[in-house]
């Protein structure tokens, strides 16, 4: 919350201002009623338009910024009490960082950068290099590792920043707009390897992002934020079938519904005395089972992780989210 | 059309009615104020009793600070002494390297004398570092320059005042990066610090003398101490101004790395403002070496003394010949600092490299600096210029003066006594003959216009604080001065920079010559003016002028350059002529940019206007230089502080009138 006297308003309030209430004390909350729990190993994304406070909480996650109320826990730590020292210690083994413009710093060579932070631990020169080495190869740049910043291109400037954010292997990895500033082209490229490197590292990831798309790629959940408001949190698949606002639904108007729902999203109950022979797992996106679908006169069982059949999908449906046709409205 | 341009007249007729009422009621106010000047006196002439007596206390304070303040374990005289002494040491060291060489004493007899760096090493050092930093071209420039100094016998004093600069350095870029930092991370600190900075930028350079002199006596280390006092300020500012400049982005990220304060200063954000830190590091370059040569008032040496002692002899040729080694100095000096700052980063290497090969630089001025000793002590010619082979242009300077003053000397006396009997004199007397107390509001009113309730009290108690200290009539004549030298300055300066934006090659011409005439030490100026007009106003103003001539055609031509092109073609579509497209498009939308020139143009002509007090004025400038002679640091730091004050004032008003008008045109200020 930006403003004189911030921290007396809310206590004032209750915690609970109305938006008069801010509007009269010339006080703006960048971020308020934020609640939300990142699961160990998830992708949680964050998505909203520019100054809707995605950076902002984010950044209040970190403790870049002080929130004015309200709690941060980390690993059963309130960060939002911890001391200037013991912020330096987990941010310096147990958080990461990916910056918009990467944030590289200019007067260092890209294997430098990547062992900044491994150097500012005090770690012998040495080690932090060999480390540094690892991870440049992880991230595909070999054979660069003496080039200075301003001689890469803007991808790979990124795979630097994301190579020296994953240097002290942390334990949650935060990324602010990591690919915004990229061209669409590499934008995608980037996100493969994004994903590629999280299949392999399994990180707890904050992702944050004003693109809609990218959300519904990388996410395993997101979260919608308007206005400092956390509108909606849920699975791409939730927010497309059940969107909370008009707001949401707005993003998710456009959204290729194959590439959202899985056949669990549009099975039937199973029918009777079905003798279906060809089965499904119930994640699997529609898009996916299509080709399968299209061809079978019958449709498919729909199966669950123990491979009990649970539902039906038939031909139909399959095809009305293929064309669009919008089942639930 | 006819209704819109009448709507538009009688809005700003609506708008400005209040003020030209106002402000023709103040001036009635002043003209009553001025004839009932016999009836009541003290309206018009601030009465002598009502002086504070500010230079008196100030000076009874230091000499009680000299003589009798005593810090318990040891007085300040003491502590004086200890910093001279401090200081002394390196300043001795580069002064051995370079100029006089070192004695060592082992024992009783037996002595050895280490030469200082032959001029053979000293040429090609510099020539490396111009290599080194942009290109041989450049390598080429300072070399010839440093060369210059030998060939034409100036090098021990240029040696004296380059070894001064060389510790000057570092110690201001060190203490300015010091305060700077402070600054920075404390708001309270830049609260204080800030306005000191502002204050102490405004102040003439003689006036940071006259305390110094009394603190520390005459001499070299006085001058140095007084250099980096002069030099630190624009330092610490830029550090400011570089840090806060570094990406929000790479403090979160250094932050996030887990940095301590200290590692998130060190090792992100001064490495990531290098390149703004280097261009506060060239402005204390060149500030040091101007006030190093003023300094040679108060015991600096070397090439500033050569000018001073030849100004004081009307020796033109020495002079000319001093001034123009100072001028090559400070372009050497400017184009290397420069070629710094705009070095590009380095680029990646495949393969790691031996020494040499990767320092070749450094390998080739180490065997230069050993070869030419070694061989200086077998032959003496490489090892000091021989003095057989050197040049000298003095005679030639003082026939070609005597040829003008022969030739020309009617000409030049009439220009000049028409401009003294027309121009100079009566706008001094009218100034003169202003009401002190009807000045005091006139400014207060103007602050008012401008800035609102706030601005008029800073700028009346300004003006008060002149009145009260009891210079208002010496003010009166630096205002007089300064004020007819920026006019004339801005009559010359703005159509040049007219020009130069609106072609291309005159504005490359005309960016070199002032780029050049920026790196001059203001004390060089006055020497072709002294050789051709002799002393007096006269020969001040056209001082003046010239020094303060550079920033209002730069701001000019960088204001026209930066009006939008879109406006432009805009224009261009409607069908505006060329004439048409400058003064109706492009010199309104760039007014506030070329004022702020002005501005910059007033601030140097009072700069230079106490240099001018060696040629001999009577105002502010007179005064610090009477109590520079006399050692009386209330006097000098009181009419520093006035002409401070008259910079201010001008500067607020001017910076609050430029912000308004921007604001209006939509710029971003």
């Amino acid at each position: 919350m930006f403003g004189n006297n911030a921290e007396d308003f809310l206590a004032a309030h209750n915690f609970t201002p109305t938006d008069e209430q801010l509007a009269d004390a010339g006080l703006i909350a960048a971020v308020r009623n934020a609640n939300l729990a990142v699961v160990k190993g998830e992708i949680f994304v964050i998505m909203g338009l520019s100054g809707s406070g995605k950076s902002t909480l984010v950044r209040c996650m970190s403790r870049l910024i002080e929130p004015t109320a309200g709690r941060v826990i980390f690993d059963k730590h309130d960060l939002s009490q911890a001391s200037e020292k013991e912020l330096i210690e987990i941010r310096r083994h147990k958080m990461g960082m990916v910056f918009q413009h990467f944030a590289l710093l200019p007067h260092l060579t890209v294997l430098r950068n990547v062992a900044f932070p491994l150097e500012i631990q005090g770690i012998d020169r040495r080690t932090c290099e060999q480390r540094a080495q690892e991870i440049i190869e992880i991230v595909g740049l070999k054979g660069r590792e003496n080039y200075y910043p301003r001689e890469l291109s803007g991808g790979q400037q990124q795979r630097v920043g994301i190579a020296r954010s994953l240097a002290v292997e942390p334990e949650i990895w935060f990324l602010d707009e990591p690919f915004s500033a990229l061209d669409p082209l590499i934008r995608r490229e980037m996100q493969d390897e994004f994903l590629r490197l999280q299949n392999m590292l399994q990180k707890t990831i904050v992702f944050i992002t004003h693109d809609f798309d990218e959300a519904i790629r990388l996410a395993d959940r997101i979260a919608i934020m308007k206005d400092g408001d956390i509108i909606q949190i849920g699975s791409p698949e939730d927010l497309v079938i059940q969107p909370a606002t008009k707001y949401v639904a707005e993003f998710t108007k456009d959204i290729p519904r194959a590439k959202v729902l899985s056949a669990r999203a549009i099975m039937t109950p199973p029918k009777d005395g079905d003798t279906l022979t060809n089965s499904v797992p119930a994640d699997t996106k529609v898009q996916d089972l299509a080709a399968q679908l299209v061809d079978s006169q019958t449709g498919v069982a729909v199966t669950d992780e123990d491979g009990s059949t649970i539902g039906h999908l038939s031909r139909q449906s399959v095809i009305d989210v293929l064309v669009g046709k919008n089942n639930d409205s | 059309m006819s209704t819109a341009v009448a709507i538009r007249g009688f809005r700003v007729g609506l708008r400005y009615s209040p003020w030209l009422l106002t402000w023709s009621a103040a001036l009635a106010l002043t003209l009553v104020l001025y004839l009932l000047k016999d009836i009541w006196p003290t309206a018009w002439q601030y009465p002598r009793e009502w002086y504070i007596p500010l230079r008196f206390l100030i000076s009874d304070f230091m000499k009680w600070l000299i003589n009798d303040f005593d810090l318990g374990l040891f007085t300040f005289k003491e502590f004086t002494r200890s910093i001279a002494w401090l200081l002394n040491w390196p300043l001795a060291t580069a002064q051995g390297f370079l100029s006089s060489g070192f004695k060592l004493v082992f024992g009783e007899q037996a002595t050895v004398e280490i030469p200082r760096l032959s001029w053979i090493a000293v040429v090609a050092l510099v020539a490396i570092l111009g290599h080194y930093a942009k290109s041989w071209g450049l390598a080429l420039l300072v070399g010839a320059c440093f060369l210059y100094l030998a060939v034409f016998g100036r090098w021990d004093s240029a040696m004296v005042t380059l070894s001064s600069i060389i510790i000057v350095v570092p110690i201001g870029v060190a203490l300015g990066l010091f305060v700077g930092i402070i600054s920075f991370r404390s708001r309270r600190a830049a609260a204080i610090i800030m306005p000191i900075l502002d204050l102490m930028q405004t102040v003439p350079v003689f006036a940071y003398l006259v305390p110094v002199l009394f603190l520390f006596g005459f001499g070299p280390v006085a001058a140095m101490i007084a250099t980096i006092i002069y030099a630190t300020p624009p330092m610490a500012r830029c550090t400011v101004l570089s840090l806060g400049l570094v990406p929000a982005e790479l403090v979160d990220f250094g932050r996030m790395a887990g940095c301590t304060r200290r590692q998130l200063l060190w090792r992100v954000q001064i490495p990531s403002a290098r390149p703004t830190l280097m261009v506060g590091v060239n402005q204390v370059i060149m500030l040091s070496l101007n006030m190093v040569i003023i300094a040679s008032m108060i015991g600096a040496g070397g090439l500033g003394f050569d000018v001073l002692s030849s100004l004081k002899r009307l020796d033109i040729g020495a002079g000319v010949e001093a001034g123009l080694a100072i001028t090559l100095l400070a372009i050497a000096l400017d184009r290397l600092s420069q070629a710094f700052v705009s070095r590009p980063p380095p680029k990646h290497q495949e393969v790691p490299r031996n020494f040499v090969r990767q320092h070749p630089h450094l390998t080739v001025a180490m065997i230069l600096i050993v070869g030419t000793t070694l061989l200086g002590l077998l032959a003496q010619p490489l090892q000091a210029y021989p003095e057989s082979l050197m040049i000298t242009t003095g005679p030639f300077w003082t026939d070609l003066v005597s040829w003008i003053n022969i030739n020309f000397f009617d000409q030049l006396d009439a220009v000049k006594s028409w401009l003294l009997l027309n121009l100079l004199i009566p706008f001094k007397r009218f100034l003169l003959a202003l009401p002190w107390s009807a000045v005091v509001g006139l400014v207060a009113l103007a602050g008012y216009q401008l800035g609102g309730l706030r601005l008029a009290c800073i700028v009346g108690s300004l003006a008060l604080f002149i009145a009260v200290t009891g210079n208002w009539e010496k003010s009166m004549i630096s205002v007089y001065l300064c004020g007819i030298s920026v006019v004339i300055a801005s009559a010359i300066g703005l159509p040049i920079g007219i020009w130069a934006a609106r072609r291309e090659r005159v504005h490359k011409i005309v960016q070199v010559v002032i780029d050049t005439l920026q790196t001059l030490p203001s004390f060089v100026y006055l020497i072709p003016v002294v050789m051709l007009f002799r002393v007096g106003d006269f020969s001040a103003m056209i001082a003046i002028v010239a020094y303060a001539l550079v920033p209002t055609i730069r701001y000019t031509d960088h204001g026209i350059r930066q009006v939008p092109a879109p406006l432009i073609e805009a224009a261009q579509a409607f069908g505006c002529t060329r004439r048409q497209i400058l003064w109706r498009v492009q010199l309104p939308i760039a007014l506030p940019e070329i004022m702020l020139g002005i501005n910059q143009t007033i601030m140097m002509a009072l700069a230079m206007l106490v240099i001018t007090a060696l040629v001999g004025t009577r105002d502010l400038g007179q005064e610090v230089y009477i109590a520079l002679t006399k050692a009386d640091t209330g006097r000098g730091v009181v009419a520093g502080v006035c002409v401070a004050f008259i910079a201010i004032i001008a500067d607020r008003l001017i910076s609050a009138w430029a912000n308004r008008k921007k604001k209006e045109l939509g710029l971003a200020t």
